[in-house]
């Protein structure tokens, strides 16, 4: 009984959203964090400023800026480092520049953005789901990205994981999108078995390095990624480039590498779309959300059946690229789907654009730095 | 000459195709080949360097080089290097700045890398101009110098990225002019086994941007003002401040020897790690 106990101990913790993003990530491998602090995203930090130095080759280093603090993150991934960084609205608007050149050169890494109320400085620690078509499409240029989302504190460690393998696995960049709910929520998590856990790696070549082309394509359309100083020497550059890593504007050249940089993501869609399917086999309504408005809309939807209503949610997980053939299905299956969210409608435009006449799309938003509560969302069912 | 082009066959990648971005005449192959002379004669492996550099014509240095090799973002070469750095301290990491790079939209970065006092060697090759874009004025465009953005004569007062380095606390602070070629090699040669940060400021000649618009006719006439009016930083110090004005002081400014932020990030680990123990 007593071993029992203490088992439990080890396993079980009391942790806000923010501080189960570090465990997840300390699970998953990462060993270097940069970042620049701002609030609602700052425990991150501050954890890993506490959890990373004892560690056997942990790092932790908070830089001049956000801008700053995504390069070396860049840098110590491009040196072998499972490495991420955290942040608000500003500092994500300030770290575009570097997503665009970490998809680009295909450094894995991930960033967890805590979004609140904006335009600009707004209301820093007010909740708001306002930085989802930024995740999509801030940086400038034509490219694929990961986004995901978490909607507790379990769910924050698990995606936090799951954002570091898709990161590795695909060679990209991988954006965590939290609310400040979330981040800020204090709850009961259970830390995973790290024997039992799923940590991916990236992929490391086996042939010479004379025979080592950096941006190959192969099946998967990612080649193996050594790290600087290993004796594969390579050139990497933000500017487009063929498969040995060299600058190129040839159309061909520049066309293979685009469709590479898509497919690679594209090609592996069913692996990346992630979501819960909460009472929804049966449904005749469905709310679709994500973040802590999908905690909201899970009451609801109990509120509803208890009513008699059957009324279903598909919770969220990935954001992009965005789950089209599971939101089709729903679509297609329920009279009405509904979409509350904490925004003018960044997602329900993705969903609208899926529906295409299939069926009725409601929405709920609120931009008002409050949350939308599980009374609000019933009361829209309701009414249709 | 022979053996110097030697030397060179044994750096270039053989696989780039070439020729090269730079217009004829341009000081950034003379840093480069100055570079590969330093790293060859302190024997350092060619798998130990990354070479990282910023957006510019500066910029397009690594490419040609059989370094690990990282062009990044204009202005920001030195956060990628921290965190290459910090990632790995056993690596030689080089950094090489435009001065547009390394003063204008990267001071920010420039400062704070000082500050800490990081083991990178970082090479800012000064042409006083944005040579990439097309001649627009820079932080380093001396007052009353023509650029296509200073078409009446530049206003502001230009940094001296020498003495900026030396405030915020690098341990090596050096500077050359491409024209004093054993001097960049010996600049380039100590910063590269100074601990610390180290930077050598190296005066470099465009004349494609910026040569045109002020009063020099050719490269040559570039290279000529270069060889005339560089002077050894202990006799610019005895010169009168108007004299001092036509002058560019050369040698080391600064050589100090205190920890970089890699060691002491190396000694409080031990620390920790003991006293946890
Ligand atoms: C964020 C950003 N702003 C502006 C530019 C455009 N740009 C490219 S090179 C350059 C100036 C380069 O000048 P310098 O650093 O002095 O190098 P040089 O070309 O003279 O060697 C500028 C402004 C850019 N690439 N990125
Ligand atoms: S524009 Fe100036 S700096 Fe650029 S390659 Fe030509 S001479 Fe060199």
């Amino acid at each position: 009984m007593a071993t029992k106990s203490k088992k439990k101990k080890q396993t079980e913790k009391f942790a806000l959203g923010n501080e189960a993003v570090v465990e997840g990530a300390l699970l998953a491998g990462c060993n270097f964090y940069a970042g620049y602090p701002i609030t609602p995203s700052t425990e991150i930090a501050e954890e890993m400023a506490r959890r990373l130095p004892p560690m056997e080759d942990g790092v932790f280093i908070q830089m001049e800026d956000e801008i700053a603090g995504l390069g070396a993150v860049i840098g110590a991934s491009l040196a072998g480092r499972k490495a991420m960084t955290a942040t608000s609205g500003p500092g994500f608007s300030l770290m575009q520049e570097h997503i665009g050149y970490a998809c680009i050169t295909e450094v894995p890494l991930v960033l967890v953005n805590v979004m609140r109320a904006g335009p600009s400085t707004g209301m820093p620690t007010s909740p708001a789901q306002g930085d989802v078509q930024q995740a999509r499409w801030g940086t400038h240029g034509d490219h694929p990205i990961i986004v995901l989302s978490a909607g507790d504190v379990q769910e924050c460690l698990e995606m936090t994981v799951t954002a570091f393998n898709f990161s590795e696995k695909y060679r990209t960049p991988v954006i965590l999108l939290l609310d400040e709910v979330t981040a800020h929520t204090r709850e009961k998590i259970t830390l995973p078995d790290p024997e039992e856990l799923y940590v991916y790696s990236r992929m490391l070549p086996s042939m010479p390095p004379e025979w080592y082309m950096p941006f190959e394509d192969n099946m998967r359309g990612v080649s193996a990624m050594p790290p600087l100083g290993s004796g594969y020497r390579y050139h990497v550059t933000g500017l487009t480039h063929d498969d040995h890593g060299y600058p190129t504007s040839k159309p061909k050249e520049v066309e293979h590498f685009m469709n590479r940089l898509f497919r690679k993501i594209d090609q592996f869609f069913y692996d990346i779309q992630i979501v819960d399917e909460i009472r929804c086999d049966d449904a005749e309504v469905c709310i679709i959300a994500y973040g802590c408005v999908a905690r909201s809309a899970e009451l609801a939807v109990d509120m509803a059946r208890e009513q008699g209503e059957k009324v279903g949610l598909l919770k969220l997980k990935t954001l992009f690229p965005f789950p089209r053939p599971i939101v089709e299905k729903m679509l297609r299956q329920c009279s009405s789907v509904l979409v509350p969210e904490m925004n003018m409608g960044q997602i329900s435009r993705e969903v609208k654009r899926v529906n295409n006449g299939l069926t009725k799309v409601n929405t709920l938003n609120r931009i008002d730095g409050q949350i939308i509560t599980p009374g609000e969302i019933l009361k829209k069912i309701q009414k249709g | 000459m022979a053996q110097v082009t030697q030397l060179i066959h044994d750096y270039l990648r053989h696989s780039k195709k070439f020729p090269h971005v730079f217009c004829p005449g341009c000081g950034h192959g003379i840093v480069l080949g100055s570079l590969i002379r330093s790293v060859h004669s302190l024997g350092i492996p060619k798998d130990d360097i990354v070479l990282v550099a910023g957006i510019g014509c500066s910029g397009r240095i690594p490419v040609y080089v059989d370094f690990n090799t990282v062009h990044t973002t204009h202005g920001r070469a030195l956060t990628f290097a921290t965190g290459i750095k910090l990632a790995n301290p056993r690596l030689k990491v080089i950094v090489v700045m435009g001065d547009g790079d390394a003063l204008s939209i990267g001071g920010n970065h420039l400062i704070h890398a000082a500050r800490r006092n990081i083991g990178l060697t970082t090479l800012v090759l000064n042409n006083h101009i944005y040579g990439m874009t097309g001649g627009q004025s820079s932080s380093t465009t001396p007052f009353g110098c023509y650029s296509t953005t200073t078409p009446f004569g530049q206003m502001e007062k230009e940094f001296d990225i020498a003495e900026v380095t030396k405030a915020c606390g690098a341990n090596f602070v050096a500077r050359a002019t491409v024209m004093q070629a054993n001097l960049m090699d010996r600049m380039i040669s100590t910063a590269l086994e100074h601990p610390g940060f180290n930077l050598v400021e190296l005066i470099t000649p465009c004349h494609t941007q910026f040569g045109r618009k002020n009063k020099y006719k050719s490269t040559v006439d570039m290279y000529k003002w270069l060889k005339k009016n560089a002077v050894p930083v202990e006799k610019y110090q005895d010169l009168s401040p108007e004299k001092q004005k036509e002058k560019i002081a050369t040698g080391i400014f600064v050589q100090k020897d205190c920890m970089g932020l890699e060691q002491r990030y190396s000694e409080i680990r031990q620390k920790i790690i003991g006293e946890a123990k």
